[in-house]
């Protein structure tokens, strides 16, 4: 019986997966480009840029008709869902692309390893990320998860002849790979305990309530959050992020920092909220103790960090923390809070990346807290920027930042936790410390301390468009999210899986 | 006029704000503009608060002006202002000591001279404390009490003294943490509450009846949670660590703002947030606030005692002040809350007065250590003349505005709410009076040191400039403001109890009976 259903071919819906294919298709067009022709990269990131609105296009489709006429369906025998999650992440993804393209292009020509290549592999990355989303089947988890980090490994790796980078991408394949095979052992646990991996029908056989073996699924569902916890860098499983951010080159980081967090969420979310619904109580206790180290982990060690890039893969390890938040609180209002925090980090960390790249110069030299002494005086603009997205990433009101933790720790209240809720904002003003130190260096500190020698001074920055629009953008959104955030935050309500 | 009934407030908080952005857009070169632009939206916003005093119903103490728009209807939050007699004094006093402090530092900018990062920041600054003095949503509230904070940090961190790198990380981080603990109070007081709201009229209506649902314990703890926040903002003992070390750093202008609106967000914060919502909690928490309030009132007078710094003396003397008029409001009585209000504006405009003086004394003699310092009356005689003036007033000289609070503080303590400890408060009211007599003490002693005497060697063959134009404008309507409260302390008071007493009657008819 089994077999016969391996065999017939599903129904195909295109539909279903038109943004996952036109990311993809985009990539082997990008690859083709290069076949026939080597020509300016510039070219083939024009070509990624447009394939990312073009998906995002269709993700928007896919959006509008799930809440509004269509019910949502699952395609591809339960393979791929289409509900309001799926859309909603999708959509995410293509932004977080579109600005990995944006950001890179500047960054690669000015390091001298622009090479057409490496567009393909962030859109088949970012497709990666977009099947996750949509995935409704533990081995669908699994395919999705491998296309988008294998494409990842290779991109920390991509300026080759800096060790660092080579280092990054050595260690981020090692311990992906150790993940990748707690998950996989996650999910042939659970369907030893249930029979299958579809992820509804695993639901629906909690419901009828014949489980079979619990011990099994709740070893497989510590295995999985294990697994998935690496991608999402939660403590204790973030042990490589530092060292990959701070390796890998900068635009890279800014995508993976946003996109693998999106995708590992996704996984998170689906597989906890349906097919593991009814273990809520044996997950929640655990999400809750690992939001809560997360958060107090990223915040504190960030504190001890003089490299900025670290810093910033610490406070992505906060925010995961925060994340988390919003899922352990179980309740609807937490995982729209998460949902929508997931956006606001996007903008964000994508942004703060991208400022951080230009400040680096060629080489990647400059990313020492000591090298951001009186950088207002300097680069006044790209202080500023990076001061907004610091203080926005703190929390502060009007800023995205606050909009998504408040949205988070609203959940958490409403399923009055009241220590989990303490813990987070105690986390918060932690985190907020080590934020003020890189804008106390930027503006309040001189270059040199009293009788140190001037160091040459370096030519200003200068701006390609595609970073312009790319930080533009991310200060606009991060600002319009902060004060007026109704409309995304009725998108994430409509998208939270739970009903 | 009906438009301007629901506009005025929106456009005097706004105003500013919008100056800031278009000061932002004129190149730095042209500083000229960037100074009227500055003035003119200060004064703009400042003649829409003379427009809403002059429709301002005097005879009635609920809200006015009021504008409830939907803001954030998925976490219920709306966009809900208005003014009443507890927070029109408050709102006007910002308003007038913006305006003053932009004409102060017309023509002398602190150094690292930057007069459009500087008015982008006080302008920035005036609409968080404006918006917190008319948000009647906790939400709201919260993002302009927090808007306040980024644009101080960088005043203190930018133009402060030696230590301004310390200074301004500790108030930030001070402040934050104080609103972490607020935020997680007004979220259990949402969640807690039934029905489920953010809107301080609604939570605070018959006695804080919405919140009446929550347990006795839980309403302790969420009590706790708002002391927090606001008590690091006024700053209460032993929270005030961070106060001295902000004020002794931060520029003159930092200073006033500071001293004479900053830390009245805390103690409004508890007029206005925790006391009508949670009567009860109040209650039982109301002779610990005393007791804080006294040993502040105490401390804060013997610290003053012991400092060499002008600055930080006077910094000191704002804990004790504010120890007042923490005194008044623990005592949950409507004359306590009406001291209270009356020391918030006194103690704004006096210790605002103060910090001008003290900024233009360092400027001319280029130190504030007082062992230096020496012979005003006869250097700089008009500027000693003031300075004597507005100290006097500080320690609490009849006829002058720091009297009528103080006096009408212990009066009240004499006789607390029903329930809380007579004797208790009478104690309170015993050591309060040690404590003004104290605070004679270090003010005299202050100004033995600073303006009589002779004046130092060091400075024997300087020239030192007395009074100088934008002092003059600047300073005056504080002084007649010194003054006039001073004699005509109903000025203020008539205003407050129109609104606090209708308040005390819903929490004493419903919550605390009696």
């Amino acid at each position: 019986m089994l077999i016969a259903d391996a065999i017939a071919a599903p129904p195909s819906d295109w539909w279903a997966i038109a943004p996952q294919l036109v990311l993809g298709g985009t990539a082997v067009v990008i690859i083709l480009m290069i076949c026939v022709k080597r020509v300016d990269p510039g070219w083939n990131a024009l070509v990624a840029a447009v394939g990312t609105v073009a998906s995002g296009v269709f993700a928007w489709e896919q959006w509008r008709q799930v809440t509004t006429d269509a019910n949502p369906r699952l395609a591809y025998s339960g393979m791929i869902a289409v509900d309001g999650f799926s859309a909603f992440l999708v959509l995410v993804v293509c932004v977080a692309a579109f600005l990995g393209v944006l950001l890179a292009d500047q960054y690669f020509k000015r390091e001298g390893i622009d090479r057409g290549e490496y567009y393909a592999l962030l859109l088949f990355s970012a497709c990666g990320m977009q099947f996750m989303a949509a995935a409704n089947n533990l081995v669908m988890v699994f395919v999705a998860l491998e296309l988008l980090s294998i494409c990842l490994y290779v991109l920390s790796a991509w300026n080759r002849d800096d060790s660092r980078s080579q280092e990054a991408g050595a260690k981020y394949l090692l311990l992906g790979a150790y993940s990748s095979a707690i998950l996989l052992f996650g999910i042939a646990l659970l369907y030893g305990g249930t029979g299958t991996t579809n992820l509804a029908r695993m639901a629906e056989i909690f419901s009828e309530n014949v489980t079979r073996e619990p011990g099994l699924v709740l070893l497989g569902m510590v295995f999985v959050i294990v697994g998935l916890g690496f991608k999402i860098a939660a403590v204790p499983f973030h042990m490589w992020t530092p060292d990959v951010y701070q390796g890998a080159p900068t635009p890279v980081v800014g995508f993976m920092a946003s996109g693998a967090k999106i995708a590992g969420f996704a996984g998170l979310f689906r597989v906890l909220e349906t097919g593991l619904a009814a273990f809520e109580f044996d997950w929640q206790p655990l999400l809750v103790g690992l939001a809560i180290v997360t958060m107090l982990g990223g915040s504190i060690l960030a504190i001890a960090q003089r490299d900025v890039k670290r810093m910033l893969a610490y406070s992505s390890i906060a925010h995961a923390g925060f994340i988390l938040t919003g899922l352990a609180s179980g309740t609807a209002a937490g995982v729209r809070g998460a949902l929508f925090y997931l956006v606001a980090y996007v903008f964000m960390i994508a942004g703060a990346f991208g400022v951080v790249a230009l400040l680096a110069r060629r080489g990647e030299r400059y990313t020492s807290l000591d090298d951001y002494r009186d950088m207002f005086r300097r680069e006044p603009v790209l202080a500023t920027v990076l001061a907004f997205f610091l203080f926005a990433m703190a929390g502060i009101p009007g800023t995205s930042g606050f909009v998504a933790k408040f949205a988070v720790f609203t959940g958490v209240a409403d399923a009055h936790q009241w220590v989990l809720l303490t813990v987070g904002t105690v986390a918060s003003v932690i985190s907020a410390y080590f934020y003020l130190r890189l804008v106390v260096y930027m503006y309040m500190r001189p270059e040199v301390d009293e009788g140190e020698a001037q160091p040459a001074a370096l030519p200003r920055v200068r701006w390609a468009p595609a970073t312009v629009v790319a930080l533009v953008l991310t200060v606009f959104f991060t600002i319009q999210l902060g004060i007026l955030p109704q409309g995304l935050l009725d998108m994430a309500g409509k998208a939270t899986l739970l009903f | 006029m009906d438009w301007f009934d629901s506009w005025a407030l929106s456009l005097a908080v706004f105003i500013p704000v919008v100056g800031a952005l278009v000061i932002l857009a004129i190149p730095k070169a042209r500083e000229y503009q960037i100074k009227v632009v500055g003035l003119v939206a200060s004064i703009a916003a400042l003649i829409v608060g003379i427009g809403i005093l002059s429709r301002w119903n005097w005879d009635d103490g609920g809200y006015q002006f009021e504008v409830n728009k939907g803001w954030l209807s998925a976490i219920r939050s709306n966009y809900h202002i208005a003014l009443d007699g507890i927070s029109l004094p408050l709102f006007i006093l910002t308003l007038v000591i913006v305006v003053l402090c932009i004409i102060y530092s017309w023509n002398h900018w602190p150094e690292p001279r930057s007069p459009k990062m500087l008015l982008f920041l006080i302008l920035l600054l005036e609409t968080g404390m404006l918006g917190t003095f008319v948000s009647l949503d906790l939400i709201l509230f919260f993002v302009f009490f927090e808007v306040t904070l980024l644009p101080m940090y960088f005043i203190i961190g930018i133009w402060g003294g030696e230590q301004r790198i310390y200074a301004s990380i500790k108030f930030f981080l001070f402040t934050l943490f104080g609103s972490a603990f607020m935020l997680v109070g007004f979220l259990a007081l949402f969640f807690l509450s039934e029905p489920h709201t953010f809107d301080i009229v609604e939570l605070s209506a018959n006695g804080g009846a919405a919140a009446a649902v929550i347990s006795s314990t839980a309403g302790l703890w969420i009590f706790a949670g708002l002391f927090l926040g606001f008590a690091i903002k006024v700053p209460m003992f032993p929270l005030h660590t961070w106060l001295p070390d902000a004020h002794t750093q931060a520029p003159t202008v930092g200073s006033v703002i500071l001293a004479a609106i900053l830390l009245k967000l805390g103690t409004y914060g508890f007029v206005r947030i925790a006391l009508p919502i949670l009567p009860q909690a109040a209650h039982s928490w109301a002779p610990w606030i005393g007791l804080l309030a006294v040993i502040g009132i105490i401390y804060g007078s013997l610290c003053c005692l012991a400092q060499t710094d002008l600055k930080r003396l006077i910094a000191f003397s704002s804990v004790g002040h504010m120890g007042f008029v923490m005194l008044g409001i623990a005592t949950l009585t409507p004359v306590g809350i009406n001291a209270a209000i009356f020391g918030m504006i006194a103690h704004g405009v006096v210790t605002g007065m103060l910090f001008f003086v003290a900024g233009s004394i360092h400027e001319r003699y280029h130190t504030r250590d007082m062992s230096r310092l020496g012979g005003m009356l006869s250097s700089i005689p008009r500027m000693g003349g003031v300075f004597v003036l507005v100290a006097f007033a500080s320690l609490g000289l009849p006829a002058l505005a720091g009297f009528p609070g103080e006096f009408t503080s212990m009066l009240a303590s004499f006789e607390p709410a029903g329930g809380l400890s007579q004797s208790l408060f009478r104690g309170f009211m015993i050591a309060a009076a040690v404590g003004t007599v104290l605070t004679a003490g270090y003010m005299l002693y202050m100004l033995q040191r600073v303006a009589q005497g002779e004046v130092p060697g060091e400075y024997a063959g300087h020239h030192l400039h007395d009074i100088e134009a934008p002092e003059y404008v600047s300073w005056t309507p504080l002084i007649v403001l010194t003054v006039a409260l001073g004699i005509f302390p109903s000025l203020v008071f008539n205003v407050t109890n129109s609104s606090v007493v209708p308040m005390f009657e819903q929490i004493f008819h419903h919550a605390i009976g009696g």
